[in-house]
């Protein structure tokens, strides 16, 4: 009996942890159509921002709610004048234009921290659940993606910044018609994508340990996430997170690390083979 | 603060290297001696450069070591590195360049074994001797190559009975899901049998595994008494930090064969805690050759805090070969070969090192160690620690011809 | 645009290519030109796939290592090379047929395309890795784990094992592997197959109307396209001489991706140039160690984007006067939607 609600707050863990990942590409990808391929370098930038901060005196959770956001947005928004700006409506060029910032970024980080790892401990400590020690963090991290995903339902539903944003989206030409600047969403846009992507690399941050070549390892699987959810932005990664989470973690627990990510990998081209314009052009197409 | 250093320490360290790169054209005709030349590749930058950059300072302050010594049989040794970014692709290249453009008389580098496995033939075919310097898991049989790293037995025939010795018998292995972890699983599991020990469990994981929460939950359900591990990369750093932050770290004790190699222990600080090791290096060896070699990379590149097992291993093989050319008295490779089967033996800072006629692997102390405080506490020397594992298949006095990569059978 | 132009404009580029292929000796080594020559092969498969026939792929690299590996464990079997090197391009050629059918039959495209391909090969390269064990083997050759497969046979004379081919001989035969397709591409491309296959690119609706079977071209066209990575797979495994799981790496999938783009798209001299150029640049890089090779590789990528879209066949061509036909309009490139258009739905 402990040892399923183990299983359950790993595998919950690990959805929730998908989200966290996919989200800023979600957001920027679903509103701009643009795939910054430079997302696990954000989450490195992010990790290093928690870091360096933490390591310098700043409050840890202040260091991971509010530094690693804000450093990352700001790198995002200086991305997005300088480089992203001028290829919008060209989706592989931009995708380009990102992996090769995605290298330069590796090659900053690697000459401003060396190739050393960096890290800082969990500053949630672990607790009993019956038997079972389990990872307080890993709960942590839960609540952060479900507090994550219910202001981004909220802002995009409930205000009129997420009105102007969807409005955006759905008919630039027809935004900048009544009179909004579709560049000035896009700026903003990127902005919330990309601390979006800082505070994952903030919150996760004390799990790994950190590199330069770290973002490397996220990026597939971000990718692979926001496409096969589709369009829809919080319904699709949740839906999708879930289903390559479980599937995942069930054959991790059954079998190999290697079998789960193998399985997680298959699963997304089985989903993709049968809904090809992802979960959510197929289903819960009005969901957001 | 420290990140501002660290950068200008690097402008240094590449101006170093620039320096080093660019000068010979005019010494060496400026020189009275023709400069004897050695190689070396290594990935300098990329995804393992973190390996790759210690390795290529050590090798860099042993050559100047030497020249300021007056260089080798009165000639200057010059370097000639190349940056593989990482990529097989152009280990390939740069050996057939060292061997054939640049001439060199020897090549250090290596650090994947399949970068190893690249470069080894060229050499061989080329006639150049080969230093591989890096920990890896045994066997390459071939007359042409010096390895100077540790091999898993000699550390788990250190590690695994003390283990069970303090801790108990039920063992649970975890280790990383290639031929290093693959081998080293099989050393444990026969070193743990013959101190008396048992198996629960060997879990693999692919190099890139950064969430091991499912596994922290199997290692609980088995309750072993010890968890022995053989992860390997950044991505598997985070094993350490996940156990700790499920308060497992003080419930079941761990030894590693892999920890501390990259000076991860620093990182980790309170997490690896009591974590018992067994490597041929430690900055807190106390012995004369070591102080001074802290001495010497301080005095060149300011913070001895990139100093590691595999830079003090490219370190020793150089100097290992310098020390062949001198009694061979010739940089040829025949007279250099029979000159470190001779049993010749160089005072590292990781202590006394000799190659092994029959396998041309290094015989060296082996150090019990326990991680306290981001740093490591030695607990017990094994000296000249033979290389058992590849002595069980490969005998070059036997068969000088071979020229293999043995899997060894346990 | 007549066939008899094509047939010249065709002859003429062979005969300068395979007078800088003679040439190249002079200038550097063998064995760096040998791969550079491999590199470019591998381009040209992408380079006619996505520049002609629209289909962006993110996973060239799964058909480029399965031809390595096919050819690696192929070689230890058998011994002699003949046999392996055919198989090293049939059985990319049957994959990517397979894998093609799959998609094009399911109406995958755009980016959706791209996401799949690149899971394929991450399952490979996954799976590659996972490999160490000795339970992993096929007849006598290990696959080897993450480590790779070292040690195999190399390319020989037909018939004849012990005449092994490598150095100057194995450039010339990389040389004209590298002008046989050329030939190929260029001649399938004026046959009315690839008239369709660019027409579908162009307009995959207007082309189906006309009667055209878009999803039958466009799977022949991909399995082409991984036939001759596969022959790429084949020289470089020969090459080498070690096989590594590091063939089927996202890394190996983008560096293709991004020689088309730095060379040119819609062009079959783009992405040839754009290999050699960007392969050697990485080569003469290595020397060096003043600053990260990685940011000067990423910098490069950026800057050739913004500043050369159409890349540097499009800015030769503009020098002398005249663009690469197909380049010179603005043109979408394939795989990119009108600014927002695909989200209409959403």
């Amino acid at each position: 009996m402990d040892l399923a609600g183990v299983i359950a707050i790993e595998v919950v863990y690990s959805v929730a942890s998908l989200i966290l990942i996919s989200a800023g590409l979600a957001v920027i990808f679903g509103m701009m159509r643009v795939i910054n391929l430079a997302h696990g370098e954000f989450m490195m930038i992010g990790g290093y921002a928690t870091i360096v901060s933490a390591n310098a005196g700043v409050n840890v959770w202040v260091a991971m709610l509010v530094v690693a956001p804000l450093t990352v947005g700001l790198v995002g928004l200086v991305v997005e004048r300088l480089v992203i700006r001028v290829l919008y409506g060209r989706l592989v060029d931009t995708m380009l234009a990102t992996w090769g910032l995605s290298l330069v970024l590796v090659g900053l980080a690697t000459m401003i921290f060396g190739n050393t790892t960096a890290g800082i401990s969990p500053p949630i400590s672990g607790f009993a659940l019956g038997g079972y020690q389990v990872n307080g963090y890993n709960l942590f991290v839960v609540v952060v993606t479900v507090v994550l995903l219910a202001s981004m339902w909220a802002v995009l539903r409930l205000t009129r910044l997420g009105l102007l944003a969807r409005g955006t989206m759905q008919r630039a030409d027809m935004a900048a018609a009544l009179g909004y600047d579709p560049d000035r969403v896009y700026m903003a846009t990127f902005f919330a994508g990309s601390a979006l992507t800082g505070l994952a690399g903030g919150v996760l941050a004390p799990l790994v340990g950190l590199v330069p070549t770290t973002g490397a390892g996220y990026v597939a699987e971000a990718f692979i996430t926001v496409i096969t959810g589709g369009a829809s932005l919080i319904v699709g990664i949740v839906s999708s997170a879930t289903i390559l989470g479980v599937v995942s973690q069930a054959f991790t627990f059954a079998t190999r690390p290697v079998v789960g990510e193998v399985a997680l990998l298959v699963t997304a081209l089985v989903l993709l083979r049968l809904l090809p314009q992802g979960i959510t052009g197929r289903f819960f197409r009005r969901a957001t | 603060m420290a990140a501002l250093n660290k950068r200008d320490f690097l402008k240094g360290g590449s101006a170093l290297a620039l320096g080093a790169l660019a000068s010979p054209a005019l010494v060496g005709r400026a020189a009275a001696a023709e400069p004897i030349k050695l190689g070396s590749v290594l990935d300098v930058s990329g995804i393992f450069d973190g390996y790759g950059k210690p390795m290529d300072m050590a090798l860099r302050l042993a050559v100047e070591e030497i020249n300021a010594g007056g260089g080798l049989l009165d000639r200057p040794v010059e370097v000639t590195a190349y940056d593989t970014q990482s990529d097989i692709a152009l280990y390939t290249q740069y050996a057939q360049q060292l061997a054939r453009r640049d001439r060199v008389d020897v090549v250090h580098g290596g650090i994947l074994s399949a970068s190893r496995e690249a470069i080894r033939p060229i050499l061989r075919r080329a006639e150049i001797p080969y230093f591989y310097n890096v920990l890896y898991e045994g066997g390459v049989c071939d007359r042409n190559v010096v390895v100077t790293g540790v091999t898993p037995a000699q550390q788990v025939a250190v590690l695994v009975p003390a283990a069970i010795e303090r801790w108990g018998k039920r063992i649970y292995i975890l280790a990383a899901d290639y031929n290093y972890g693959q081998i080293t699983a099989r050393w444990m599991r026969k070193f743990a049998e013959e101190a008396g020990g048992e198996v629960v469990e060997t879990d693999f994981f692919p190099l890139d595994v950064s969430d091991f929460g499912s596994t922290i939950a199997k290692i609980q359900t088995a309750t072993p008494d010890i968890v022995l591990s053989a992860l390997v990369g950044g991505a598997h750093l985070s094993f350490y930090r996940q156990w700790a932050a499920s308060g497992m770290k003080d419930r079941i004790p761990m030894a590693s064969t892999t920890l501390g190699v990259g000076n991860e222990h620093r990182i980790l600080g309170p997490e690896a805690d009591g974590i018992l090791v067994a490597y041929n290096y430690a900055p807190e060896i106390d012995s004369p050759a070591n102080r001074a070699f802290l001495e010497a990379w301080g005095a060149a590149y300011g913070d001895t805090g990139l100093v590691n097992e595999l830079a003090v291993s490219n370190y020793q093989g150089v100097t290992l070969w310098a020390e062949a050319v001198r009694r061979a008295g010739t940089v040829e490779r025949m007279p250099l070969i029979e000159a470190i089967e001779s049993g010749m033996a160089i005072e590292g800072p990781g202590g006394t090192v000799v190659i092994d006629p029959k396998t041309h692997h290094a015989i060296l102390d082996v150090h019990l160690m326990e991680f306290r405080d981001g740093g490591a506490v030695i607990l017990e020397t094994f000296e000249q620690r033979p290389p058992i594992d590849t002595q069980a298949v490969c005998d070059l006095e036997a068969n000088p011809d071979d020229d293999t990569q043995y899997e060894i059978e346990i | 645009m007549s066939a008899r132009p094509q047939l010249r404009g065709t002859f003429v580029a062979l005969a300068a290519g395979a007078a800088i292929l003679a040439l190249a000796p002079l200038v550097a080594e063998t064995y760096t030109l040998s791969v550079l020559v491999i590199y470019a092969i591998l381009a040209l498969s992408l380079g006619l796939i996505w520049g002609f026939g629209g289909i962006l792929c993110f996973g060239q690299a799964a058909f480029y290592g399965l031809g390595a590996y096919t050819y690696a464990i192929a070689a230890i079997n058998i011994g002699e090379s003949t046999l392996p090197v055919l198989l090293g391009i049939a059985v990319p050629f049957a994959f990517a047929f397979v894998l093609g059918a799959v998609m094009f039959y399911g109406r995958l495209s755009d980016v959706y395309l791209g996401v799949v391909t690149l899971v394929v090969t991450l399952i490979f390269f996954r799976f590659m890795n996972a490999t160490a064990g000795p339970a992993f083997a096929i007849g006598e050759a290990r696959l080897g784990g993450f480590n790779g497969i070292p040690g195999f046979p190399i390319l020989n004379v037909p018939g004849q094992p012990r005449w092994e081919i490598y150095d100057g001989a194995f450039y010339a035969v990389c040389a004209v592997a590298l002008l046989l397709v050329y030939g190929l591409v260029r001649w399938l491309l004026a046959s009315p197959f690839g008239r369709v296959a660019v027409a579908i690119r162009e307009n995959e609706g207007r082309a189906e109307l006309m009667g055209y079977d878009a999803r039958l071209r466009k799977t022949v066209l991909f399995a082409v396209g991984g036939g001759i990575a596969g022959l790429a797979g084949v020289l470089y495994a020969s090459w080498a001489e070690i096989v590594t799981p590091g063939l089927f790496s996202l890394a190996q999938s983008a560096e293709i991706i991004v020689w088309c783009i730095v060379g040119g798209l819609g062009t079959l001299a783009g992405p040839i140039i754009g290999a050699v150029v960007l392969g050697y640049a990485k080569f003469l890089l290595g020397q060096q160690s003043v600053i990260d090779n990685t940011l000067i590789l990423g910098a490069i990528l950026v800057l050739s984007v913004l500043l050369m879209p159409r890349g540097i066949a499009g800015v030769l061509g503009a020098a002398w006067g005249r663009a690469p036909r197909r380049a010179r309009r603005p043109r979408r490139r394939a795989g990119a939607p009108r600014r927002l258009r695909s989200l209409d739905r959403a």
